[in-house]
């Protein structure tokens, strides 16, 4: 079993939805997130006051699927993530120890689904 | 027994008394009634004019709230820098542009103009003379020019979230600044309409239908937002505060006590007490005429149709609030509250034009309605419905065409429309360089 933990671009949610649901992973959690990469900051002034500011916004899924679900579910993000541009983003792939079903008690790959 | 200095209160208040009845002294020895009532008529027009300028906030509110969070900064912008162009303007060349006045007609009576800048008559023909008692010149100056900034700043929300900051300013200059006052002359300024007959008490078609057509050229020629319509599907873009949404359209409903009630041009209580009542049921009407309508075609009643709704009867009413009876009023807005509706998914999905806010549906389409109303309502004979028809005619005629080419024009020299990289980051960063919301983590997500 494994967690997969993806930081894409917010604007890009529809599209990576889309291809989720195509590669037939319904299942997963959205998180509003800030942070930066390569991307580079930009600047915002105040009241004649220049900062910079380098932490993009950003949105957080986390899947978690059986194994052989990784592969399928790494490049349904990546095809509806990518635009080729620095911030496209970034994939974590995590071992994930236990799941749990609360409604049913179902453990393992059963509660995964 | 008291001492003589001892009455000192008496004696202070006497002299207080006195000294109070010192400035009526300026006038006749009493005021006569005429003086009396220009003072009633002056000030009740003064009261509407800052009513008007409350509209403003409204809009601002309510643009604000039905638009997402990336890019309130940048129409909060828009709508304070048209205050101040749309009056500016007015005083340098509107005022003049709209209210010719005899002998400074140009071509026909479809053009006219009375000079630059704006002066009082002197003594009596600025003030009691200026217009039969009822409002001084600058009162008639500054209670139109609201007028005017109102209608420059209906364009605002339709090209809301993707026009350049400085494209729309300039857009909104020429506009307001010369065909809103342009067209306007045909009938309040005593134009070509006004001799034919043509009715409309205070706006529907000179101000809303006016800004209406600007917002349809805009919409058109800027194009929708991106990811507004994909493979022919028009996307929800929800708007990111129904309060603020919400409080907007109740302002707007405040001013339009002035809006209406000071285009009777005096206090006459007769008059501007109808004007309340028919401007206010058409806005009630105009709410359960959305509200039922979004219920049953889109099975739950949607507050921002709703609340389009309150505006769309306001806005229905606006040419004929003090020549309808009030069964009629209720009427006009009603139905106009089933247009708003019907409009606005009208246009978003079968036209698909992208309009944030609904100001196309409601002061276009409504702006429209109500100006034909007039014609089948108004309780004077006079007013026809093909008189009625050949103003909406003239004014979508010359504005639309107008608004078009300024914006055609714009979008081939300076650009209209913000790069798509600012589009999606927010313009709030991207014109303006600073967020609404600091601090805060509102995102748009789906």
């Amino acid at each position: 079993m494994r967690l997969v933990v993806a930081m894409i671009q917010p604007y890009k949610l529809p599209d990576v939805k889309k291809a989720l649901f195509d590669a037939n992973i319904h299942k997963m959690t959205v998180t509003n997130v800030l942070g930066c990469g390569q991307q580079k900051g930009f600047s915002e002034t105040y009241r004649g006051v220049v900062h910079e500011v380098n932490l993009h916004k950003k949105v957080r899924l986390e899947i978690a699927v059986n194994d052989d679900f990784v592969q399928p579910t790494v490049d349904a993000i990546v095809k509806g993530a990518k635009t080729g541009k620095i911030g496209d983003g970034k994939i974590f792939v995590l071992d994930l120890v236990d799941c749990i079903r609360i409604r049913t008690g179902e453990r393992g790959h059963e509660a995964i689904g | 027994m008291k001492k003589l200095w001892q009455h000192w209160p008496r004696v202070l208040t006497l002299a207080v008394l006195g000294m109070m009845a010192l400035p009526f002294s300026a006038l006749a020895a009493e005021p006569t009634a005429k003086e009396a009532l220009f003072v009633a008529n002056n000030t009740w027009m003064l009261v509407a004019t800052f009513l008007v300028f409350i509209m403003h906030l409204g809009f601002a509110t309510l643009e604000s709230g039905l638009t997402r969070s990336k890019n309130t900064v940048n129409i909060l912008f828009k709508n304070v820098a048209i205050v101040a162009i749309g009056l500016l303007t007015y005083a340098a060349v509107g005022f003049n542009l709209m209210y010719p006045g005899d002998g400074h007609w140009i071509a026909g009576k479809w053009l006219g103009f009375s000079g630059f800048g704006i002066s009082a008559p002197d003594g009596d023909a600025g003030l009691i003379g200026y217009a039969d008692g009822q409002y001084t010149y600058w009162t008639d100056f500054i209670f139109q020019g609201m007028f005017a900034a109102t209608a420059a700043t209906i364009v605002s929300g339709a090209v809301a979230e993707r026009v350049k900051l400085n494209s729309f300013l300039l857009f909104s200059t020429v506009f307001v600044g010369l065909v809103y006052p342009f067209v306007g002359s045909w009938k309040w300024g005593a134009g070509w309409l006004d001799d034919l007959g043509f009715y409309d008490f205070a706006g529907s078609t000179l101000v809303h239908s006016v800004g209406g057509w600007g917002a349809l050229a805009g919409v058109i020629v800027l194009g929708p937002r991106i990811g507004k319509y994909v493979k022919g599907v028009s996307n929800a873009i929800p708007g990111h505060s129904m309060p603020l949404a919400t409080i907007g359209v109740f302002l707007l409903w405040l001013g339009w006590f002035g809006f209406n009630g000071g285009s009777v041009l005096s206090a006459d209580p007769g008059p501007v007490s109808l004007v309340f009542v028919t401007t206010t049921l058409a806005a009630a009407a105009g709410i359960i005429g959305a509200m039922v309508t979004s219920d049953v075609i889109q099975k739950k009643p949607d507050l921002s149709m709703v609340l389009n709704g309150s505006l769309a009867g306001l806005v229905g009413i606006t040419a004929g609030a003090d020549t309808v009876s009030v069964l009629s009023s209720v009427i006009i807005g009603g139905i106009a509250g089933v247009l708003v509706v019907v409009s606005v998914i009208f246009i978003d999905s079968k036209l698909q034009l992208d309009d944030p806010v609904g100001a196309l549906s409601v002061h276009l389409v409504c702006g429209i309605w109500g100006t034909l109303a007039v014609g089948i309502f108004s309780t004077n004979p006079d007013h026809t419905f093909i008189r009625q028809l050949i103003g909406v005619i003239a004014y979508g005629a010359v504005c639309f065409p107008a608004a078009f080419a300024i914006f055609s024009v714009i979008k081939s020299t300076m650009g209209l429309r913000v790069s798509e990289k600012e589009e999606y980051q927010g313009l709030d960063i991207g014109e303006h360089g600073m967020e609404a919301y600091a601090g805060f983590q509102i995102f748009t997500n789906e």
